[in-house]
């Protein structure tokens, strides 16, 4: 029986024990109580999604009462490629017919 | 020091103390969200001792300038941090207890009504808290398992002093109290897949005697850190 090298020991230590990081990233929507859509707040870890929802609470809401808290795991986001912006974002400015823009809109309707 | 005998004063310190436990978890808990809870909570806690023990006398003086065997708090609030299962556990036990009496009186008309209806909210949020923690130890590893398991056998024997009647609360249903709270433990640790200690609560084997001033030996160490700039600079201001 060979003793282990202290640097063996090392390492089976850390396989052993969890790191913190091990617990993955979450973002954040909060939407306020008289607002209208979640709004990205920010972003946490924490080990599942029920805690991460106590956590985004804590960080973010300071438990402001009548707020709503959506957590995403941030590996679930696909975000857009910064080098495919001009494809993508280019709005179409010379086309006047794909803008919504010759409707009354009528006073009763909000938030369009 | 004027002291008003009122049941706010052994309610006032159980907060205060607790709070102060939890305070030293301050750049010590094992990740940065689970400090910020920690010390969500401990703020809770000594926000409702500044309103309780102001319904007994001046705050300062009663935290401050009290010996060991004036304050009221409970031996499982006064019970050293330990590993994270020693604290979850304590919360546990406590947190239950806490949101049981405080439903209570904030149905009664009692002085304590207004303060309870306010802080239940409060306390519903650390139960679950705890009661959160102790499913993820409980049902986590091997070891978080065995500690959360160890952690809650060694405070039980603090338990049964949570259902001696307070002074000045004789008329709150104790026994059905502690029959609510056993279920509410027994429900999380059978669902944590931890089993309820065994031992009894009250009686010569088991402890609790904060509500008559005596006390457990970390107290006074506690009490010596907490009050030390008070006593070594008397009257001043801050």
């Amino acid at each position: 029986m060979t003793t282990p090298r202290p640097a063996e020991t090392l390492a089976s230590a850390t396989e052993a024990t969890p790191q913190p990081t091990d617990w993955p990233l979450w973002e954040v929507f909060v939407r306020s109580r008289r607002g209208l859509s979640h709004t990205h707040a920010g972003s946490l870890h924490a080990p599942d999604a029920e805690m991460a929802l106590r956590n985004a609470r804590d960080l973010y809401t300071r438990r402001s009462e009548g707020v709503s808290i959506w957590v995403v795991p941030s590996a679930q986001v696909t975000a857009s490629s910064p080098d495919e912006k001009d494809a993508f974002f280019e709005p179409a400015g010379d086309k006047p017919y794909r803008h919504p823009t010759f409707y009354e809109i009528p006073d009763g309707v909000h938030h369009l | 020091m004027n002291v008003t005998a009122t049941p706010a004063l052994p309610l006032g310190d159980d907060a205060l103390i607790l709070s102060h436990r939890l305070g030293e978890w301050a750049g010590r808990a094992p990740v940065l969200e689970e400090e910020v809870a920690l010390a969500n909570i401990a703020l809770d806690l000594l926000g409702q001792a500044r309103v309780l023990l102001s319904l007994a006398g001046d705050e300062d003086e009663l935290a401050f300038l009290r010996e060991e065997r004036q304050f009221r708090n409970l031996q499982l609030v006064e019970q050293p941090n330990g590993d994270f299962a020693h604290t979850i556990a304590r919360q546990l036990y406590f947190s239950t207890y806490q949101e049981l009496l405080f439903e209570h009186l904030a149905a009664g008309e009692s002085e304590l009504a207004p303060l309870a209806a306010k802080a239940v909210k409060e306390v519903a949020y650390h139960r679950d808290h705890a009661h959160q923690w102790t499913l993820r130890l409980g049902d986590g590893t091997d070891e978080s398992h065995a500690r959360m398991q160890h952690a809650l056998d060694a405070l039980w024997r603090f338990t049964g002093e949570l259902f001696e009647p307070v002074e000045g609360l004789e008329a709150a249903p104790w026994p059905t109290l502690h029959d609510t709270w056993t279920t509410r433990i027994t429900s999380t640790l059978e669902q944590a897949t931890l089993t309820v200690p065994e031992g009894p609560q009250r009686g010569g084997w088991a402890a609790g005697a904060g509500r008559q001033g005596l006390h457990t030996e970390p107290f006074g160490r506690l009490l010596a850190e907490m009050q030390h700039l008070h006593r070594s600079h008397p009257g001043a201001t801050w």
